[in-house]
C-alpha cells in the first residue's frame, strides 16, 4: 500500500506503566502499541488519520534500573479552579509539603525501538486529503527531524529521539526465539468519551519483534 | 501579556556543585542520586522544576504584573480542597454538574484556560485538572510546553559521606550519657551535570499560550535557580551554561539529538580528578548545527 513507516526511537529511559501498578510505577518490558502511537502522533497527527502499530522491534538488551521521586499526590481540582473562577475566595494552590508522598518507578534504559507502522483514512478526513499527502508530511518531518512536540516514552521526562529507519534491523534478541512478555496493554478503546476502556493483548515477542497484525485484543 | 512563542526550542543546561548534594535519592538514604551501573550522577527533571517555581514564585511575589504569575505547586501553607465545598459553591451536586455541562459546553476550556492564564507552573509545564471527569467535564491534562529529561553528569562521581558532630543533645536522658551527637551528611566533592529540554511552540499555542515574556522569565528562572536556592545540604551549586537552540519554525529545522550531539563537555586532558569548572571544556561544533538554527549562549 506504500503507506507504511518504520521509525527508529531511542533514549536513555524509558517507562511503560503497568496499569496493575501505577502507585509505585513498573514499566513493561517494551514498548506498548499505545506508546508507539502516542509517539507517531507527536510527530505527525491529523484527526483523517488513526495511526495503527503493526510491528515494533526490540534494539537493545531489556534493562532496568529503579528512581525515587517526591511526588504530589492530588491533582488540581477543577471544581475548586471553577469556583474561583466564578469570583469565589478560595486559596487556589496545592502544598507539595501537605501533599508529598514518595514513589519508585522502575524504569528502562538504554532503550531503542524501530516503530513500524501505517495509517487508515478516518471519515474527519477533508476533502482535499488522501494519503499520499499524509505520507510526504509524515516522511518530510521525519527525514527534518520536525514535531507538533518532543515525543516520550511513556513519561514526559524520557524524550524519545526519532528519525527515519532505512537501514536493516538487527534486533538484540535475535538468538531468542520466542519470549512470552505476559498480558500487555493494548491500547485504550475510545468509542464511547465516557468510559474509556483498556483492551489488552498477550505479547510474545519473536527474535526481538514483536508483531501487532491479526493479534488478539481482548477487553 | 505579548505574544504566544512561535518557535521550537531545545536547550543544553551545565550546572555544577562543588562540596553538596544536589538532589538527594530518598531510596538511598538521601545520599545523591547515581546511576548504580555507571556511577553517573542524575538530577531528576523534578527537581529543577521545583527550583525554577521557587524562582519566579519569588520574584514575581510583589511585582505589579504578580496575578498572571503565581505558582500552583507551592512548598507552604497547608489547604482543604473538598469537592464538595466547590459542590455547594456552585449550587450543585454530582447529578447536576451535568446540567452545567449542557448548559455550558466551553465550561471545561474555559477553566482550562483560566488556569493556564493564572498560573505560570501550569502554562509552562502543564498540570492535570481531572477531578469534573464524572461528568465528562474534563479540563484535562494541560501539556505544558516545556519539557526537561533527567541531567546527568558528565563523569561518573563519588559521593562522600561526612561525619559531623553537634553539642546540643535533644532530649535530658542522652545529654546524661553523651556529649555530643553525631550525624551524617553526604556531599559530592565537585560534580558537572547537564540536562536538556524541549520547547514545543504548537502546544503553547494551542493549548497554554506560553509567551515571549514567559520564555525570557524561564531563562531567567534556569540562569538564576540555585542563586536562591542555598542550603546546608546543597554546598555550591550554579548554572555555569544555558545554550539555546532557536529553530525558525514551530515543527523545528532539524532532529533535537543533532543539536544536542552539537555541544561537547569534556574533561581538560590530564585532569584526572576534576574539582572546579574549568578543569572542563564546552565547546559547540557549530557546523553540525543547521544555519536556520539560531544558537545563543545566555551567560
Amino acid at each position: 500500500m506504500g503507506i507504511g513507516v518504520k521509525v527508529k526511537v531511542w533514549g536513555d529511559f524509558a517507562l511503560f506503566s503497568r496499569p496493575e501498578m501505577k502507585v509505585e510505577r513498573c514499566t513493561y518490558d517494551v514498548m506498548t502499541p499505545s506508546s508507539a502511537r502516542g509517539i507517531l502522533e507527536a510527530i505527525y497527527w491529523h484527526p483523517g488519520l488513526r495511526w495503527i502499530i503493526d510491528r515494533i522491534y526490540v534494539n537493545k538488551p531489556i534493562q532496568f534500573t529503579s528512581v525515587r521521586r517526591n511526588e504530589v499526590k492530588s491533582k488540581v481540582s477543577a471544581n475548586n479552579a471553577l469556583s474561583v473562577y466564578n469570583g469565589g475566595e478560595k486559596p487556589l494552590f496545592m502544598s507539595s509539603k501537605e501533599e508529598i508522598v514518595q514513589r519508585a518507578s522502575l524504569i528502562l534504559r538504554d532503550v531503542e525501538y524501530v516503530i513500524e507502522a501505517h495509517f487508515e483514512m478516518t471519515d474527519k478526513a477533508n476533502e482535499g486529503d488522501n494519503p499520499g499527502k499524509f505520507k510526504d508530511i509524515m516522511m518530510r518531518r521525519l527525514r527534518k527531524g520536525e514535531c507538533y512536540h518532543m515525543p516520550y516514552f511513556g513519561c514526559r521526562e524520557f524524550p524519545a529521539n526519532f528519525c527515519l529507519c532505512e537501514e536493516e534491523i538487527v534486533t538484540a534478541y535475535e538468538a531468542v526465539e520466542e519470549k512470552d512478555l505476559g498480558f500487555m496493554l493494548y491500547d485504550m478503546d475510545y468509542s464511547d468519551p465516557e468510559n474509556i476502556q483498556p483492551m489488552f493483548f498477550r505479547a510474545v515477542m519473536k527474535r526481538g519483534v514483536l508483531d501487532l497484525r491479526d493479534c488478539e485484543v481482548v477487553r | 501579556m505579548s505574544e504566544v512563542i512561535k518557535n521550537r526550542y531545545e536547550f543544553v543546561i551545565l550546572f555544577d556543585v562543588e562540596n553538596g548534594n544536589p538532589n538527594g535519592d530518598p531510596d538511598a538514604g538521601n545520599m545523591p542520586r547515581i546511576d548504580p551501573e555507571s556511577g553517573y550522577g542524575l538530577v531528576t527533571d523534578v527537581c529543577l522544576k521545583r527550583k525554577i517555581r521557587n524562582y519566579v514564585e519569588t520574584v514575581k511575589e510583589d511585582a505589579e504584573d504578580a496575578a498572571g504569575y503565581r505558582i500552583y505547586i507551592k512548598e507552604d501553607v497547608p489547604l482543604n480542597r473538598s469537592d464538595n465545598e466547590a459542590y455547594e459553591y456552585l449550587g450543585v451536586n454530582d447529578k447536576t454538574i451535568k446540567d452545567l455541562k449542557k448548559k455550558d459546553p466551553k465550561a471545561d476550556e474555559k477553566i482550562r484556560d483560566f488556569m493556564c492564564s493564572n498560573f505560570y507552573d501550569i502554562r509552562t509545564f502543564g498540570a492535570v485538572m481531572t477531578t469534573f471527569v464524572k461528568a465528562a467535564l474534563n479540563c484535562g491534562q494541560v501539556r505544558g510546553p516545556v519539557q526537561l529529561g533527567f541531567a546527568r553528569s558528565i563523569d561518573p562521581i563519588i559521593s562522600q559521606e561526612v561525619t559531623i558532630t553537634r553539642v546540643a543533645i535533644t532530649t535530658e536522658k542522652d545529654a546524661e550519657n553523651k556529649s555530643t551527637e553525631m550525624g551524617r551528611k553526604s556531599i559530592v566533592p565537585y560534580a558537572l551535570y547537564r540536562a536538556e529540554g524541549y520547547i514545543s511552540a504548537n502546544l503553547a499555542r494551542k493549548v497554554t499560550g506560553f509567551s515571549e515574556d514567559d520564555l525570557e522569565l524561564l531563562w531567567e528562572a534556569i540562569i538564576n535557580m540555585f542563586e536562591l536556592d542555598h542550603s546546608a545540604a546543597r554546598g555550591k551549586m550554579a548554572v555555569r551554561e544555558l545554550i539555546v537552540f532557536k529553530h525558525s519554525k514551530e515543527l523545528g529545522d532539524c532532529p533535537a539529538y543533532k543539536l544536542f550531539d552539537a555541544v561537547e563537555v569534556k574533561r581538560k586532558e590530564g585532569v584526572e580528578f576534576p574539582r572546579k569548572y574549568q578543569d572542563y571544556t564546552v565547546e559547540i561544533h557549530e557546523d553540525a548545527i543547521p544555519q536556520t538554527v539560531e544558537m545563543t549562549r545566555k551567560i
